[in-house]
């Protein structure tokens, strides 16, 4: 070749494109955790034992899609896991106070949860406040009102069930439906979750919206500078985010008829952990979406491996934490090598 | 070279000769060990298969209760040839998962906690339609027969509640403190409850944060220090009857502090009369009971209790049975 080809145009081996992808390590990891508790762990490979599987991954996915897109844009959100939560308590207790149908209760719950997501970026772009306080702030704010709200409404820590309400079947069918596929049941979380992380992906590589969160996640002044509407696409990842924790908090309530108001907390530390080994860097402008599935993957196969294996659960955390570090030691390896091939 | 191996070996047998001459002869590891080795001796005393149950709590992280739990049901699966499998999830929906994950390893019973129902109902009907018996302990009395479990084993929480307002009446108390340490958690509230429902003083609720400590003692603390007229706290878990002692302490109160549970601290300060009384629900017996009562049905078709729920407790501890019951304490039996 010669010095005067454009580094730009230069023709890149299939092998160091793979190697360059944000995913691979998880891939790898993945993998080994996969033939791991297929070895270990009896009845892991039965097709009903992988459909729980994929449920368990399923659920944090929808999350750690939207979580991890924020995180390419630079950004946190620890307000994300009871967000879902009061999600699932506003469609609830609106449908249940107003004896409205209860799409009626699924539609304010989306616009009442967007408008979380909102406020989240707005105030963020607005005050230039680190993520980490706005939205500890935001979290703070809605656990309480979780609480509060469905003690002062309901007058117990529970939602009301609204199983017996107009709009129920159809809203379930849609949010917690079960599938049967050759005689294993599938749960259309699974669906959603594929969904997503297609359309996160299409967003990310072939829009230019996706162009924007890379830009302001890798250098938010040089964005500003070309042009790039930072504050739009911040408040726009945030509002991401109030989708897939409408889309989970549904799921939630359709699929178990009331909510329980004080849950939720602690999971927004999965969604994160779960796009970190997916390969999502903490200091933004790198990551995939489909990497954040397959975190939310590792995630489900080592929480219920661990039951399948007939292990003590007390080290849960423990394999989880080692994990989480592999993951993200190995991404880095893989990340330093891949530039210096280029 | 071999200087320094001659030294390390004078060193070592120094050090081990040092070690066992200077043994305690009460408490530490040996005494543990030798409460272990006659605790194991019970080989399983049946020939039935090696049958495997799970058992899938709400239980957060490292909870003594739960522990107290595990460990009757443990003694009871050495006993009845069982393999016991333990799982906990604080969250509603994970639980839930661990019992699909459950039912997908087709074990031949399954022990769960319905602190949550409305969560449980569907995981619960797979396991009925694999054809795994269920029983279900501690809560969801209520909720157990209609999901189709053998039976339930636990506390009824506002039968207990009321015996704990029974006693504050028969103290001759007049004005009590009910301390949440839960908020969100339906059991807790019913014992409350159930207090206000047979105390003939009057019960006020205070809602704390039962993860934090420091923040349990200085809501108490500020609560006895701004209505001087309470005369009994009653905490719902043993580890806040010890936070309320302390809290009293600093607030100059001379409320009688009162609680639900037992552990080894709350068995040694009934018995020194720090603590009034202690209502226990016996969660070693829930977890023995449960285990005991699937291997009865999977041997014989035995259902104990005609479906209705078997209630662990009330018992009422006061001075007199506390000096009893330190012994099981410790071990962390009761």
């Amino acid at each position: 070749m010669s010095a005067a080809t454009d580094e730009r145009i230069l023709q890149t081996s299939p092998l160091k494109k793979l190697l360059s992808r944000p995913e691979l390590g998880s891939v790898v990891g993945a993998l080994a955790v996969f033939v791991f508790f297929a070895c270990a762990a009896d009845g892991f490979l039965r097709a009903a034992s992988l459909s729980t599987v994929l449920y368990a991954s399923s659920t944090i996915g929808i999350m750690a899609v939207p979580v991890a897109l924020l995180m390419i844009g630079g950004e946190f959100d620890l307000s994300a896991g009871v967000l879902v939560t009061s999600s699932a308590l506003i469609s609830s207790m609106f449908s249940y106070q107003m004896t409205a149908n209860t799409w009626v209760g699924v539609g304010v719950s989306l616009l009442a949860t967007l408008a979380v997501g909102a406020f989240n970026g707005f105030m963020l772009t607005r005050t230039r406040l680190p993520s980490f306080i706005v939205t500890l702030g935001t979290f703070l704010m809605l656990t309480g009102m979780n609480l509060g709200f469905t003690k002062l409404i309901d007058g117990t820590v529970s939602t009301k069930t609204i199983g017996d309400m107009e709009g129920f079947p159809s809203a379930r069918a849609l949010f917690a439906s079960t599938l049967t596929v050759g005689g294993v049941d599938f749960k259309v979380t699974i669906l959603w979750w594929l969904g997503l992380v297609a359309l996160a992906s299409w967003i990310l590589l072939r829009t230019r919206a996706g162009n924007w969160i890379f830009a302001v996640g890798g250098n938010e002044d040089a964005a500003r500078a070309v042009g790039v509407p930072v504050a739009k696409t911040k408040i726009g990842l945030y509002m991401g985010v109030a989708f897939g924790a409408w889309i989970s908090g549904q799921h939630l309530l359709f699929s178990f008829d009331a909510v329980q108001s004080g849950e939720g907390v602690g999971n927004e530390l999965i969604y994160i952990i779960a796009a970190v080994i997916g390969g999502c860097l903490i200091t933004g402008g790198y990551g995939s979406a489909i990497g954040s599935a397959v975190g939310a993957l590792l995630f489900g196969m080592t929480s219920k491996g661990i039951v399948f294996a007939e292990w003590n659960p007390d080290w849960f955390k423990f394999f989880l934490g080692a994990m989480l570090l592999l993951a993200t030691l190995l991404n880095a390896w893989v990340k330093k090598r891949a530039e210096a091939n280029k | 070279m071999a200087r320094f191996r001659t030294w390390a070996v004078i060193a070592v047998t120094g050090a081990l000769s040092l070690s066992l001459g200077a043994c305690s002869s009460t408490g530490g590891k040996r005494a543990e060990d030798a409460r272990k080795a006659a605790a194991a001796q019970g080989r399983a005393a049946v020939n039935t298969p090696r049958w495997t149950l799970a058992m899938i709590t709400h239980s957060g992280d490292g909870d003594t209760f739960w522990d107290i739990v595990q460990s009757g049901a443990k003694q009871a699966a050495v006993k009845d040839n069982i393999n016991f499998l333990y799982s906990h999830d604080d969250q509603a929906q994970q639980q839930a998962q661990l019992v699909d994950a459950a039912v997908d390893k087709k074990v031949d019973g399954i022990i769960v906690t319905l602190a949550k129902p409305d969560a449980m109902k569907a995981a619960v009907a797979r396991a009925e339609k694999a054809g795994i018996p269920v029983i279900t302990v501690n809560s969801g009395s209520e909720e157990s027969k209609a999901f189709g479990a053998l039976t339930h084993i636990g506390q009824d929480e506002t039968i207990a509640g009321e015996a704990v307002g029974d006693e504050l009446t028969k103290r001759g108390r007049k004005k009590a403190l009910c301390v949440l340490h839960e908020q969100g958690n339906v059991g807790h509230e019913q014992r409350c409850d159930g207090v206000a429902k047979t105390f003939h003083g009057t019960l006020q609720k205070l809602y704390v944060n039962g993860t934090d400590m420091p923040d349990v003692q200085s809501a108490i603390e500020a609560k006895l220090q701004a209505d001087s007229s309470i005369d009994s706290v009653v905490t719902l878990g043993a580890p806040y009857a010890d936070t309320a002692v302390k809290a009293k302490a600093d607030a100059g109160s001379k409320a009688e502090i009162d609680t639900f549970d037992l552990n080894a601290q709350v068995a040694a300060e009934l018995k020194n009369g720090t603590l009034g009384f202690a209502v226990d629900q016996q969660p070693y017996l829930q977890g023995y009971e449960a285990v005991d009562l699937l291997w009865a049905y999977k041997y014989n078709g035995d259902v104990l209790g005609g479906g209705k729920p078997v209630l662990t407790g009330p018992q009422i501890i006061t001075k007199d049975q506390a000096a009893a019951l330190a012994e099981y304490t410790e071990r962390g039996t009761r």
